[in-house]
């Protein structure tokens, strides 16, 4: 590293050291106010006595505050489950909103100053580092990727999974605790939907960054390469449009949040009764968003998938794509090539996907008959089930914590629904390829190394087979790192994707025993 | 069932051995000290810059092996008894065959300069010379190279991704130039100093001297009579066959192990692929040793097949070979021969960038593409084959240039701008580019 990368990387460290540290800042004070403000007005006659001995006590963290305040809850509903009157039980979270609105002093006074001196300071930092690497002449820079224990899943690396994980296991159970984080944002949310900083908010800030950062390290990582850029351009684009400033504009008109780019299974509430509703009651143009949300995914997928394959979706437009592409691609080598790992894939992928259509043919049921069980199973257990343990622990926690120790991909390459669905199209029904040239391949295994869905792309390469693979969502990495220019993506007909290995590579002219050697898809 | 012994884990030796079990039951063994599995050569630089591990350059998991009954034993052999069938192996082991094949590859050439056996100075080819080199360079600060070919360039590579000082010493006046015409030559030098390494063109090695310590390299002395301090020496001065330990036994050998068309040596069930190989009679236009990645592979397939029953001779189809300097990529198909030979033309566009070449090369009469250089772009091999073997015109090659890129999707496209020169220096036959068919022809073709 030289000096500028050096000043960087110290400037996003100490953005990121004031950041944590802004967890501390805040002091919380329950008060009346507070609690009129944000509770349910029945909520607040049945808590207020009991909440009485905190009002106006000042907590020096959020831990103190919220043991309290959950500890008042749970006394109140005990009361309740013991006089036998269960229906007037609370269920609501208010952790997060009485927290953020209970906390006073420095955080909220000076969030500007802070996120410049945490977040903004961390960007520039991050950028300066990354700048940096226009010094170097372009061409491929893999340069000690397995010397660093950052890549390589040494101690760093283990350190930021670590941190990874934490942060999405208290964003998505525990968004009390950050709650200081939010006032960083509420500027920016106030100004995009009209809305203080929900932890949502903060989450898609945080992710949409992380995905322009990096996504212009990603632009000058490959600056040599135009399918890199273009491709990189489009994640940024989507993700900071479609997810982001126009799912924010549509809630300061008072319209459905709704991002145009997501669909089902992906997005696995799209037919939950409460966003189908919400939609039905939106007019004209909640009656789009219904229809375009389907037409997505029973139109565009088959048709964009036969004409350029999985990555129009994968690594071009979807958001989760868009962080692996960008946040993870120095994480991408990490990704398991064994043949077991792809084993393990297909059930559980395919096992996901089914696990989402039978979930939905409840929720639909439940819809269209008012009947909340077919027989013994509840639609409303089954969905609580999926979102706990594929929507949150899995695509979030695993999905994004486990970056520097099992690859960028591992969501979408283990559970993501809609990529195991898209992969079926690709597979069967696709011109899409990655061609291979020739005899060229040396067996190097760069190919197979930095492939992030784990595809040993090399095994059909040296047989001068293509790369016909649900998995592969087109990054293109593979053909930018050959050193021999072997890998090429490409679309064809479908029937002359080589599927089956030459029995002679190409260079050698002994005669061909078996002349059928050459079988593609439309002749099995 | 015979006992199919093979000597060299190397892309030869392999590939007989993967095309011998798919086609028949023998049983296989393979003997290789180097390492316990089957690696890519080739891919010793990215292990040194850390692109990769070891284990990544295994181009087959551990379990294939087995699964495929190919036997593989870890041992140097130390003579082979070709009277009796017998290997001699380390430990005094002993193994015997019925079929032999030798793939025992190459070592780097060392041509007796004085200081050549200091610690710090080495070739790169084996495994062990990776391990080697690790030791040798840690903390240095600077490498010379000796040669000027394509070992040299990966090996100033390697040096500076560890922050090491390159200076390169080349024999020729421009870097292999007696490969690369001199347009390609100028553009690899280029390069190569763009990366500030210290080429040396026209500037041999003399002398390797030591340190205080008089163990170490310290300097080498340049047939300049300049000095240049350096801590590690390479030598990339080419390799040559590693047949001199079975030079006590009746096969018979010259620089490397003599073959004839089937790989048959002059003893009974035994026979010779790859590196160590030396044809008695090479194909038309091919040498007699190709220390190449790609010539092992075809020797391994079609060894394999007479192995298997059906006697088949050694037809290399056109000529392939690729490498990569530093950033630039190179690919080359058929002959590009240098020096240009009498019946034959030339074409030559290079952008204006200084990194990015096309050469075409065509015989003078009815103009038949002979061959290809390509820096900076991708060929698609199999056209490419094909025009060069139906004497496909040049006139036809710049109609159909289209045909043969194979860079991937959005990269800027020079076709029209490459016809543009050809036509500038043929205004008597302008040539029109076939244009591309439309999206809706495609999509139905």
């Amino acid at each position: 590293m030289n000096i500028i990368q050096k000043t960087g990387l110290g400037l996003f460290l100490i953005g990121f050291l004031v950041w944590i540290a802004t967890l501390t800042m805040g002091k919380f004070t329950l008060t009346d106010q507070v609690l009129k403000d944000n509770l349910k007005p029945n909520h607040y006659e049945q808590l207020r006595p009991s909440l009485a001995p905190m009002l106006n006590k000042t907590y020096a963290t959020p831990f103190g505050f919220n043991d309290d305040l959950a500890n008042t809850i749970d006394q109140v509903n005990r009361g309740y489950k013991i006089q036998n009157q269960m229906d007037k039980a609370i269920n609501d979270s208010y952790a997060f909103a009485l927290t953020k609105a209970a906390s006073h002093g420095i955080i909220r006074e000076a969030n500007v100053p802070l996120f410049w001196a945490s977040i903004g300071l961390a960007i520039v930092g991050a950028l300066i580092n990354i700048l940096a690497g226009l010094r170097k002449l372009p061409g491929i820079k893999n340069d000690h990727i397995y010397h660093n224990s950052t890549t390589s899943r040494g101690w760093l690396g283990i350190i930021i999974g670590t941190f990874l994980i934490v942060f999405y296991v208290i964003i998505y159970f525990f968004p009390q605790y950050i709650a200081n984080w939010t006032f960083l944002v509420d500027p920016l949310s106030r100004a995009l939907s009209g809305t203080p900083a929900s932890q949502w908010f903060l989450y898609g800030t945080l992710y949409t960054l992380a995905i322009l950062v990096m996504g212009i390290r990603m632009l000058i990582k490959y600056r040599h390469n135009r399918y890199q850029q273009v491709r990189t351009v489009s994640v940024m684009f989507f993700q900071l449009s479609f997810a982001f400033i126009i799912a924010e504009i549509l809630i300061a008109l008072s319209l459905p949040y709704y991002d145009f780019k997501n669909m089902w299974p992906l997005d696995y509430d799209f037919f939950f009764e409460w966003h189908l509703d919400s939609l039905t009651s939106s007019g004209r143009l909640g009656m789009f968003m219904l229809v375009w949300g389907i037409a997505l995914f029973t139109i565009g997928v088959p048709l964009f998938t036969y004409l350029y394959g999985k990555r129009w979706y994968c690594s071009w437009v979807c958001g989760c794509g868009g962080l692996a592409e960008t946040l993870g691609d120095p994480y991408r080598q990490l990704s398991d090539k064994s043949l077991k790992a792809w084993q393990v894939e297909r059930y559980m992928v395919h096992g996901v996907l089914v696990f989402v259509v039978v979930m939905t043919a409840l929720v639909l049921y439940t819809y269209f008959t008012g009947q909340s069980n077919i027989g013994p199973i509840s639609s409303y257990s089954v969905r609580s089930i999926y979102g706990f343990w594929i929507g949150a622990l899995f695509s979030g926690v695993v999905g994004v914590g486990f970056y520097p120790l099992m690859g960028n991909r591992v969501w979408c390459r283990y559970g993501c629904p809609l990529a195991a669905y898209i992969g079926i199209v690709q597979r069967f029904k696709s011109r899409f390829r990655i061609t291979t040239n020739g005899g060229q391949c040396i067996s190097c295994g760069n190919c197979s190394t930095y492939c992030e869905m784990g595809i040993d792309v090399r095994w059909y390469a040296q047989r001068g087979q293509d790369v016909v693979r649900a998995s592969c969502v087109g990054c293109g990495i593979c053909s930018a790192v050959c050193p021999r220019g072997v890998l090429n993506l490409e679309n064809a007909a479908p029937g002359s994707r080589v599927l089956i290995a030459p029995e002679v590579l190409t260079g050698n002219d002994m005669l061909r025993e078996n002349h059928k050697a050459r079988m593609t898809d439309t002749q099995n | 069932m015979k006992h199919i012994v093979i000597v060299g884990n190397g892309i030869s030796g392999i590939t007989a051995a993967r095309h011998i079990r798919k086609h028949s039951d023998h049983r296989i063994t393979v003997i290789s000290g180097e390492t316990d599995y089957f690696f890519s050569r080739t891919a010793l630089m990215y292990i040194y810059m850390g692109h990769m591990k070891y284990e990544h350059t295994k181009p087959y998991e551990d379990y294939f092996w087995e699964k495929n009954r190919i036997e593989l034993k870890k041992a140097w052999v130390n003579h082979i008894d070709f009277e009796q069938k017998r290997l001699l192996l380390d430990g005094d082991a002993s193994l015997t065959y019925d079929v032999l094949i030798l793939a025992v590859g190459s070592e780097p050439n060392r041509f007796g300069w004085p200081g050549q056996d200091l610690e710090g100075v080495q070739g790169l080819y084996s495994y062990q010379d990776l391990e080697k080199l690790e030791v040798y360079t840690k903390g240095i600060r600077r490498g010379v190279i000796v040669g000027g070919g394509l070992i040299g360039v990966e090996m100033a590579e390697m040096l500076l991704s560890r922050g090491i000082e390159v200076t390169l010493l080349v024999r020729e006046q421009s870097y292999w130039n007696h490969v690369l015409p001199a347009e390609e030559s100028a553009l690899v030098s280029r390069h190569i100093q763009a990366h500030h390494v210290d080429l040396r063109p026209g500037t041999e090695l003399a002398e390797i001297r030591p340190d205080s310590s008089g163990k170490r390299v310290g300097s080498i002395v340049t047939n300049k009579g300049e000095s240049i301090e350096c801590q590690f020496v390479c030598l990339a001065v080419g390799v040559h066959p590693r047949v001199e330990w079975m030079a006590e036994t009746p096969l018979e050998t010259d620089r490397g192990i003599l073959v004839n068309e089937y790989f048959e040596t002059n003893l009974p069930d035994v026979y010779a692929i790859g590196d160590c190989a030396q044809h008695r009679q090479p194909p038309a236009g091919r040498k007699a040793i190709e220390q190449i990645w790609y010539t092992g592979r075809i020797m391994g397939e079609t060894l394999a097949r007479t192995i298997c029953g059906t006697r088949t001779p050694y037809t290399p189809g056109i000529f392939f070979n690729s490498a990569k300097f530093f950033d630039i990529e190179y690919q080359t198909y058929g002959e590009v021969a240098v020096p240009l030979p009498a019946d034959t033309e030339t074409f030559f566009w290079e952008h204006s960038n200084g990194r990015t070449a096309l050469r075409i090369n065509h015989k003078s009469d009815a103009g038949a593409v002979v061959g290809f250089n390509a820096m900076g772009l991708r060929l698609r091999h199999e056209v490419c084959e094909r025009w060069i073997k139906e004497e496909r015109s040049i006139r036809y090659a710049m109609e159909h240039l289209r045909d043969i890129h194979f860079d991937p999707e959005f990269f800027r496209r020079h076709e029209e701008e490459i016809v543009q020169t050809y036509n500038s220096t043929h205004p008597e036959h302008v040539v029109v580019p076939r244009k591309k068919n439309s999206f809706l022809s495609r999509l139905f073709s």
